[in-house]
């Protein structure tokens, strides 16, 4: 198995494969599986994913708090009916992202891309980017591979969890992932998608965990919205050839320790940042019906 | 390397809100229920940490049930599993507690019926994935996603040699393994994660060893 991006990468260039074949590769190894079986198994992630931005795109999604859903189809019908300014991709890639996430907030199915909580990004994106590269339907199921090979390598170097590492090692997480992933299916070149990987990461760091009564709701939702678009425009320099000065596992090395040093009122406790605002707490004395000095 | 499969990263397919409330809850239930090996007539939950501040809006409480009655992460049952719970007659109390534990994510669960009863303490390090740390008292860690053995025997010389010897004959490969003690001279655990099923006739053989107390088989979760 590759220890860090910087090898991923070095396997990749050096055989000349995609990033998306050395995880595979590296799949088979481990598991002992078929290359049939592990396509299979995400063949089937592939179609769970497309059943959830369909459902946030077209049913009212409304979470039991009542705080989030609706917004993925607003977005929507403002790009039908008004000239939009940022790009179309773009605004594809925010409203599918948030319709993945308005289902996970509503206890639907998903599929956790590093964690529920970031489960918007990868397939908002994945979606959004097939509208204008009508991949093949390998292609998409390899996209998730990319991506889930530069998810390996953050987890096993740093953290993807708000509870772990903040926001940043989970949004922040699933960014990169996509971003990475972008670059592939739109003919990138693997150091291109490490590129896109430390790009967007940077622009996540310090990224802290602040979930509103501790629900994976607000600012949650909104954080997947913007991560996707993060990662499009990240994708977008690096297939520009932008270079990101500091070395994409230093950037993960540099996640890493902001995330051991946040304090921890800001990793998912719900004690600090947003969630301990007025308003926060108000929301949170309302749904678990506890006095607001508790 | 604490994530292993791309499917960590990419998965799993799961019912929200939290992949470390929701997800890895209802893994640690399903373990526990596993371990136990039949169904409970009553389950004791206690929640730790983050778990007991937040177990409400996640359905952390709902995902540890559904585990318990053996649903996967993305069964759409998991949601009325307190009926369910009901209807088969299964009694559950849920506590929580404001003991301080070494992770954030930690739930006790002791599931019991007229034969017997098991306590399994889990944690829920993240994107789903869960790591049993205790067992009936005995310290251990185990992931719970590979095929285990877990062989609780007098604490002795000998017991390793003669179980690998078993595994050998049968040709199964041993990825990790684990041997976890509570007082020296007394008993053991001894928790082997294998490569591949371990059939009927290698748990028999080994459990006519000497000395050995009792073998289980917990499959993948
Ligand atoms: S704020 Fe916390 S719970 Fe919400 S998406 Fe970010 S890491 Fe997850």
């Amino acid at each position: 198995m590759f220890r860090n991006v910087a090898e991923l990468v070095e396997r990749a260039e050096s055989q000349g494969i995609k990033i998306s074949q050395v995880m595979i590769e590296a799949e088979m190894d481990v598991s002992k599986r078929t290359r049939q079986e592990i396509m299979d198994e995400m063949y089937n992630n592939l179609d769970v994913m497309e059943q959830a931005v369909k459902r946030g795109l077209t049913e009212d999604m409304r979470s039991h708090s009542g705080l989030t859903g609706g917004d993925a189809k607003r977005l929507q019908t403002y790009m039908r009916e008004k000239p939009y300014l940022s790009g179309e991709t773009l605004l594809h890639a925010v409203s599918m992202s948030t319709a993945v996430n308005e289902v996970n907030a509503a206890m639907g199915t998903i599929v956790a891309t590093p964690t529920a909580g970031a489960c918007g990004i990868v397939p908002g994106t994945l979606f959004a980017v097939s509208g204008k590269l009508k991949p093949t339907r390998e292609e998409m199921v390899n996209y998730l591979f990319t991506a889930g090979a530069i998810g390996y390598c953050i987890a096993n170097n740093a953290f993807i969890s708000g509870a772990a590492g903040g926001c940043q090692a989970e949004v922040g997480s699933a960014t990169a992932m996509a971003a990475a992933a972008i670059v592939e299916m739109a003919g990138g070149t693997p150091e291109q998608s490490a590129q896109a990987v430390a790009i967007a990461l940077k622009n996540m760091l310090g990224l802290v965990c602040d979930p509103v009564a501790g629900l994976v709701e607000v600012p949650c939702v909104k954080r997947n919205a913007m991560g996707a678009a993060i990662a499009t425009v990240a994708a977008d320099m690096a297939l520009a050839g932008i270079k990101s000065v500091i070395p994409t596992d230093e950037v993960i090395q540099a996640m890493y320790r902001i995330g051991c040093t946040m304090p921890t009122a800001l990793k998912e406790t719900a004690q600090g940042g947003l969630a301990a605002t007025q308003t926060g707490r108000q929301i949170e004395a309302k749904i678990f019906g506890v006095p607001l000095n508790q | 390397m604490k994530y292993k499969s791309v499917f960590d990263i990419i998965g799993p397919v799961m019912v929200g809100p939290s992949s470390s409330h929701t997800a890895g809850a209802a893994r640690i239930g399903r373990v526990a229920r596993s371990v136990f090996g039949r169904e409970p007539k009553r389950a004791e939950i206690t929640f730790y940490g983050s778990f007991a501040k937040t177990y409400k809006g996640h359905g952390s409480d709902v995902a540890t049930v559904a585990g318990i009655l053996g649903f996967d992460t993305y069964d759409r049952r998991l949601k009325d599993s307190f009926a369910i719970a009901r209807e088969r007659g299964i009694e559950i109390v849920l506590r929580t507690s404001d003991e301080l534990t070494d992770h954030p994510n930690t739930s006790r669960i002791r599931l019991m019926d007229e034969r017997g009863s098991v306590e399994v303490v889990g944690i829920s390090i993240g994107g789903g994935k869960i790591e049993i740390i205790e067992i009936n008292g005995f310290p251990l860690k185990l992931s719970g996603s590979a095929h285990t053995l877990m062989v609780l025997h007098e604490d002795r010389y000998g017991m390793i040699a003669a179980v690998s010897n078993v595994l050998t004959k049968y040709q199964i490969n041993i990825g990790h393994m684990e041997v976890s003690r509570r007082e020296r001279g007394h008993q053991a655990l001894m928790v082997i994660e294998v490569d591949t099923v371990v059939g009927e006739q290698a748990v028999q053989e080994i459990e006519q060893i000497p000395h050995i107390l009792g073998v289980s088989v917990l499959l993948p979760t």
